[in-house]
């Protein structure tokens, strides 16, 4: 096993990893704030992927373009969601709110499949084929993008949740609902912005996965159970523990790729995410056990 | 038990005994799957209803016995009557070392359910790329001849009437857990486990014990399941949509009941055929997207399923005897 085989491997985990942080910052923030676990979440990011497809297939565009209709759409997608759907049950047990997203996901996933059939789509972009060489190393350029839009969106989320006025009435939710509702919080807009926040997120994750992904109806099923993944390893709602334990994650499939027998390499993050809800089930970075 | 109740079940006894003689091919293959699910769906119901671990790995139980006895058939020769025990004894096993790690720790809730997928999701690809045991093409049972210790039957009828004796085990084993000390205590854990430890509950044994019964019946429906349809592969077995299937059923028709199961699956069944009948071959998921809006409607609606449902249409009816009240027991 050559150096440069594992420097790439590890290179191309980080740039995956950036990817992965912008889909699971989104559904930390939603549990982090509602402590609902929105198993929709991968259909969402399907929807924003096919929003893409023919947004670029109608209209010969780049892919990168459709970020005009499915960030907007996405998150009015979410507002809807969870007005119509989620609001009803917030109070009820967490067993059957994430029930009820299990059923979105269903209809989502199964309608996709009914619609667009199992084929695999791709687009076309003008980047696709060009890259960075640094000496072996190579760096896909859709990646490199991907990579540096969805970092920046994470960074830019992580702001505005310590920074700005929202964020803390985000985070008060967060730590405590009622309290924060007596403080003059209307803690049911909070909620409906977080969620459209977190599913808008995936709004940009569609067309900058594009040129990078394929796409199939069932595509959701794979980024939701990495997401889990995440979101358990940073500790639910940490916002930081999720970005580093993109990285982790994606560095391990991707180094796993290399080591592993077959197509057996997608196991390591379950292994991991099983090792870690045996040992520190509060998750990797969290100060104190719950 | 009541005259009426014992009349009650002469006459469905003589129904579901008669009932291929009245029935076409097609129309058996649905009853056949309404009772295999039925049965599963009450397999769930012993973890996932009474002592309320909401679980996604029963897909990985189901393998477990289905796989488990094929590869004895197809490699040893050996009765599928016998392979099932060993898929049942290799499922509870499973169930044990899942909630062993799991319970240990406190992990429930959602996290019970996130980590039992993690493992269905390790099984699936662990299968894919294992060739001994068929990979990604699966494995056939071969068809050979009529023969009831090969489980191998010609006619539907004789599956319909295997499938009906499991579901009649299933539903006594559900009916004991309603009454016994031990179902009592499953409830307690389930309703809340400060007190039920309080009160000198093993919180860590009982949900064990739950899991490897519920893992091991699980795995006998696998096998069942198997020798039906002749063909296995993770693509179907292990997939996360049959995963959530397993569990659709009890909680739509009510979790932790009696016959909640039953009623999910007799409901569910019949419609995914007509949707798939209506739909054809080229929408293939279809029946999914019924499974999902009936389970949505029923969460936002119903939230104890058809059976909650049932039971406050009853409170609405004007009682008639204080004789109605012993009847809340039998439902």
């Amino acid at each position: 096993m050559s150096l440069d085989l594992i420097l790439q491997a590890i290179v191309t985990g980080i740039l995956l990893g950036g990817v992965y942080s912008l889909i699971c910052v989104g559904l930390t923030l939603t549990f982090g704030v509602m402590r609902i676990i929105n198993f929709a979440h991968g259909e969402f990011l399907m929807i924003a992927m096919y929003g893409t497809y023919f947004f670029s297939q109608t209209f010969k565009l780049e892919p990168y373009a459709a970020v005009i209709v499915t960030l907007p759409g996405l998150f009015v997608l979410g507002v809807l969601i969870f007005h119509t759907l989620i609001r009803p049950i917030l109070g009820a047990e967490p067993l059957n709110q994430m029930l009820l997203l299990v059923g979105v996901s269903l209809v989502l996933q199964n309608g996709a499949l009914a619609l667009f059939s199992p084929d695999t789509r791709s687009v076309q972009s003008a980047l696709l084929y060009s890259k960075i060489e640094l000496g072996e190393v190579i760096i896909s350029m859709p990646r490199l993008i991907a990579f540096a839009v969805s970092i920046a969106i994470t960074l830019a989320l992580y702001w505005q949740l310590r920074f700005t006025e929202l964020g803390r009435r985000i985070r008060a939710a967060a730590s405590d609902r009622e309290t924060a509702a007596l403080m003059g919080i209307n803690v049911n807009r909070v909620n409906l912005i977080a969620f459209g926040i977190g599913v808008g997120c995936l709004g940009i994750a569609g067309p900058i996965m594009m040129p990078v992904y394929y796409i199939v109806p069932n595509i959701g099923t794979f980024f939701i159970l990495i997401a889990f993944v995440v979101v358990v390893l940073g500790g639910i709602g940490n916002f930081m523990g999720a970005l580093l334990a993109s990285f982790i994650v994606a560095i391990a499939e991707s180094l796993g790729a290399l080591f592993m027998p077959g197509s057996t390499a997608p196991v390591l993050p379950f292994l991991l995410f099983v090792l870690v809800l045996l040992l520190k089930p509060e998750g990797l970075f969290a100060g104190r056990p719950q | 038990m009541s005259v009426r109740a014992l009349l009650t079940a002469l006459v469905a006894g003589v129904v579901l005994l008669g009932l291929p003689r009245f029935l076409g091919e097609h129309h058996m293959h649905v009853i056949i799957q309404i009772l295999l699910f039925a049965y599963l769906s009450l397999c769930w119901n012993i973890l996932g209803g009474f002592a309320g671990q909401l679980s996604f790995g029963h897909a990985l139980f189901m393998a477990a016995g289905a796989y488990t006895s094929t590869l004895l058939l197809l490699h040893a020769g050996i009765s599928p009557w016998i392979g099932m025990i060993a898929g049942g004894v290799i499922a509870a096993a499973l169930g044990l070392f899942i909630g062993y790690l799991s319970f240990r720790y406190g992990i429930k809730g959602t996290y019970f359910a996130l980590v039992t997928l993690a493992f269905t999701e390790i099984a699936r690809i662990v299968a894919l790329n294992t060739p001994a045991i068929g990979g990604a093409l699966g494995l056939y049972i071969p068809i050979q001849t009529d023969d009831f210790w090969h489980l191998k039957f010609i006619q539907k009828s004789h599956y319909y009437y295997v499938a009906l004796a499991f579901l009649l085990v299933a539903l006594a084993v559900n009916a004991w857990l309603e009454r016994s000390a031990f179902g009592h205590r499953l409830v307690a854990i389930r309703e809340n486990e400060d007190a039920a430890q309080a009160l000198g509950i093993n919180l860590l044994r009982y949900k064990l014990q739950a899991t490897a019964l519920s893992a091991f019946l699980t795995a006998l429906g696998g096998t069942l399941f198997a020798h039906y349809v002749t063909f296995i592969d993770p693509h179907t077995l292990l997939n996360m949509n049959m995963a959530l299937e397993l569990t659709i059923y009890a909680i739509i028709g009510g979790v932790g009941t009696l016959w909640g199961p039953v009623l999910g699956a007799l409901f569910l069944v019949p419609l995914a055929e007509g949707v798939r009948a209506a739909f054809g071959q080229s929408y293939a998921g279809i029946h999914l997207v019924i499974y999902g809006a009936v389970l949505i409607g029923v969460i936002l609606f119903a939230p104890d399923g058809f059976i909650g449902v049932l039971r406050s249409i009853r409170e609405l009816r004007p009682r008639r005897a204080p004789a109605a009240q012993s009847s809340e027991a039998r439902s």
